[in-house]
């Protein structure tokens, strides 16, 4: 009864908080109206006893992901008018495709599942664990491929390093061990000057 | 239990790698040769590996996904030569034009893992990861030169495309995986040849499938970046791209569509037919309108994807031996080709028109010699082992009774003579225009030289190498 509840109370913040997401002027709002949802998700997550996917939402979507979102948005002057602009001519389109997935979200929902109960999964007895099922299948069984995903991991720092670093001519950088290891007669001249004469 | 020891040459490369990337962090510029000693000494440990802990039967480890086979074994082999060739041809060059990176290398050797990730992939999932992890080495290398607008939009157009057909790919994997519940090679193909296996979603996941391998082999449709990425890329990297992702795909498509979908093969010969009749007329006909020599090297490969994927057409166990023979023959020809174009290039001047073969006799009639070797045996002139590759994925073909695909494939080989004389006669008819002498280092003179001669020995001994592809597939 409880976790029924909770469902509900959490799905209905999560529907306010996605229709906060399309329906804000400032996309700044928009993003944190995201960042909401991913929350509300992540505990539907948890009361399906997916707890590891649940962390790694919050962790990845909403510390990682959403953050670097939210930097883009703040630093990008975005115009939102010109991205108004053509709402009348691309609304039919929209229409179309809402009609699309509203179609086949009652065709799973409703038709398939006439005459069929739902089921819901047995819990899980107490003291199990999703990250260590998760954990043990990936350096078991995957533990090839996960392994590959490193090395890609790998390759993407170093093609990432390779394509954007370069030295500029004429750019300004410190070097601390030269900053360091100057002296006094480096940067400070004594001149005499002659004093002037009558 | 994990037996790891299949996998040494996957492991040592890794490792090696490491050292690579970071001996190189630590090197100053003038030091840079280092780090190519140190990823040829890297392919040669590899190549020991291989040797050391070659199978004579197939073998599975980490729980199914990876295989260990001869005929994978000799795909690394070869794989192996292939990047130590490219790793000596593009040496000079890369100094020359001020694109001696330790990154060349690194990439280089990260793309020839994931060559071998491929040839040894036993799972879907495996298969994928290995792409992904050559692709985007390839797409990093092209976009090496960063002076160059050239590159940098090549690289861009591979990138978009390549990310296109690998999420294509993938999706047609996980609709197979929707439909069979299982990612591993051995056990799909054998629900897939159980009855009712072939339906509408299988055949649906299949042609996504066969989309993904024909962007990687570069057959028409799927073929848009092969000019612009041959032509745009600096051409050590499009000697790479030309031959060792070469073999990665052929691997593939022998072990996603051999391995795992055989028993869809009445649906996927169908599709790889089109693709090899476009690719044939495309590839050759667009050949012989070019002037510049890497562009038409590009349209060339196209067309020598139609005759490699007719191996697959016939399906039976000779096609699929033979596809690997004109594999392997295609992938020494197009290096010898492109290592070519480099020994003609300085400092400031790119040999990649087909001008700048002109009167190439005049000036050193050595290399000529060895030139027109190349570009009679990509013709199918004999006795050189272009000929023989033609003749036997051909023979293939007629064993399973497809006269009509032949007899175009012998058609186009005929069209496609005509630009690849062109360049011979270039050399041979022609006066220089280039007058400048022309002086190789010595290992690059060898190397190359050599390069051109296993064509013409392979062609009038090719019993070495289809005994010894017949042996081990």
């Amino acid at each position: 009864m409880i976790p029924t509840i909770l469902f509900y109370a959490f799905a209905a913040v999560l529907l306010v908080a996605a229709i906060g997401v399309i329906t804000s002027r400032n996309p700044v709002y928009s993003a944190l109206y995201l960042v909401f949802a991913f929350v509300q998700s992540a505990v539907l997550w948890l009361l399906i006893e997916a707890e590891f996917l649940a962390i790694t939402l919050v962790l990845v979507y909403v510390g990682a992901v959403m953050v670097l979102f939210l930097f883009v948005v703040m630093m990008l002057d975005i115009n939102v008018e010109q991205l108004r602009q053509g709402f009348t001519k691309y609304l039919p389109l929209g229409v179309v495709v809402a009609l699309v997935v509203v179609i086949e979200i009652a065709n799973v929902v409703w038709f398939r599942s006439e005459g069929r109960a739902f089921v819901t999964p047995d819990p899980y007895p107490a003291g199990y664990s999703n990250t260590k099922e998760l954990g043990s299948v990936l350096y078991t069984d995957h533990v090839y491929a996960f392994e590959i995903a490193a090395v890609l991991l790998l390759l993407a720092i170093v093609a990432a390093i390779t394509l954007t670093m370069r030295r500029r001519p004429g750019l300004k950088q410190q070097d601390i061990a030269k900053q360091v290891a100057v002296s006094a007669k480096d940067r400070v001249r004594i001149v005499k000057v002659e004093s002037a004469k009558e | 239990m994990i037996d790891y020891s299949l996998a040494a040459p996957e492991i040592f490369l890794t490792a090696a790698i490491c050292v690579v990337l970071m001996v190189d962090a630590f090197l100053r510029a003038e030091q840079r040769r280092w780090t190519y000693t140190l990823s040829m000494l890297a392919l040669v440990g590899t190549a020991i590996c291989s040797a050391l802990f070659g199978v004579d039967e197939r073998l599975t480890t980490f729980t199914g996904s990876y295989v260990a086979d001869p005929a994978g074994d000799v795909l690394k082999l070869f794989a192996y030569l292939i990047v130590a060739l490219v790793f000596l041809y593009s040496r000079d060059y890369l100094e020359e034009n001020g694109l001696f990176k330790g990154e060349f290398f690194v990439l280089g050797l990260l793309g020839l893992l994931g060559v071998m990730i491929i040839i040894s992939g036993n799972n879907l999932l495996v298969l994928y990861l290995g792409l992904e992890v050559q692709s985007l080495s390839l797409y990093a290398l092209i976009a090496l030169n960063r002076e160059s607008a050239r590159s940098a939009e090549s690289a861009m157009k591979y990138f978009v495309l390549g990310a296109i057909a690998s999420g294509t790919l993938l999706y047609g994997i996980s609709l197979l995986y929707g439909m069979t519940g299982t990612i591993e090679l051995g056990p799909l193909a054998a629900q897939l040849a159980e009855p009712g296996g072939l339906n509408v979603p299988t055949v649906l996941a299949l042609a996504f499938i066969v989309v993904g391998v024909a962007f990687k082999f570069g057959a028409v449709p799927f073929h848009m970046w092969i000019p612009d990425v041959y032509q745009g890329a600096p051409t050590p990297v499009a000697l790479y791209v030309g031959s060792a992702p070469k073999i990665a795909a052929f691997a593939l498509a022998w072990r996603v569509l051999v391995d795992g979908l055989g028993p869809l093969h009445v649906s996927w010969s169908d599709m790889l037919i089109v693709l090899c009749v476009l690719s044939l007329v495309i590839g050759n006909l667009l050949a012989i309108v070019q002037s510049n020599f890497k562009r038409m090297l590009g349209y060339s490969t196209i067309s020598h994807v139609g005759f490699i994927l007719m191996g697959f057409i016939a399906g039976t166990e000779d096609g699929i031996r033979f596809a690997m023979f004109y594999t392997i023959a295609y992938v020494l020809m197009a290096t010898a080709a492109f290592g070519m174009i480099l020994m003609l290039s300085r400092k400031g001047f790119e040999a990649e028109n087909l001008e700048d073969f002109k009167g190439l006799n005049a000036r050193s009639p050595w290399f000529a010699a060895v030139m027109l070797l190349i570009m009679f045996s990509m013709t199918g002139v004999p006795p050189l082992i272009g000929f023989y590759a033609k003749l036997v994925v051909l023979n293939s073909l007629l064993e399973v009774g497809l006269v009509w695909l032949a007899a175009l494939g012998v058609v186009f080989a005929v069209i496609g003579a005509f630009y690849y004389l062109r360049v011979v006669w270039y050399m041979y008819f022609n006066e220089p225009v280039e007058t400048a002498p022309l002086a190789p280092a010595t290992d690059l003179r060898v190397a190359i030289s050599a390069n051109g001669l296993l064509l013409l020995a392979l062609g009038i001994f090719p019993g070495a190498l289809l005994n010894l592809v017949a042996r081990v597939l």
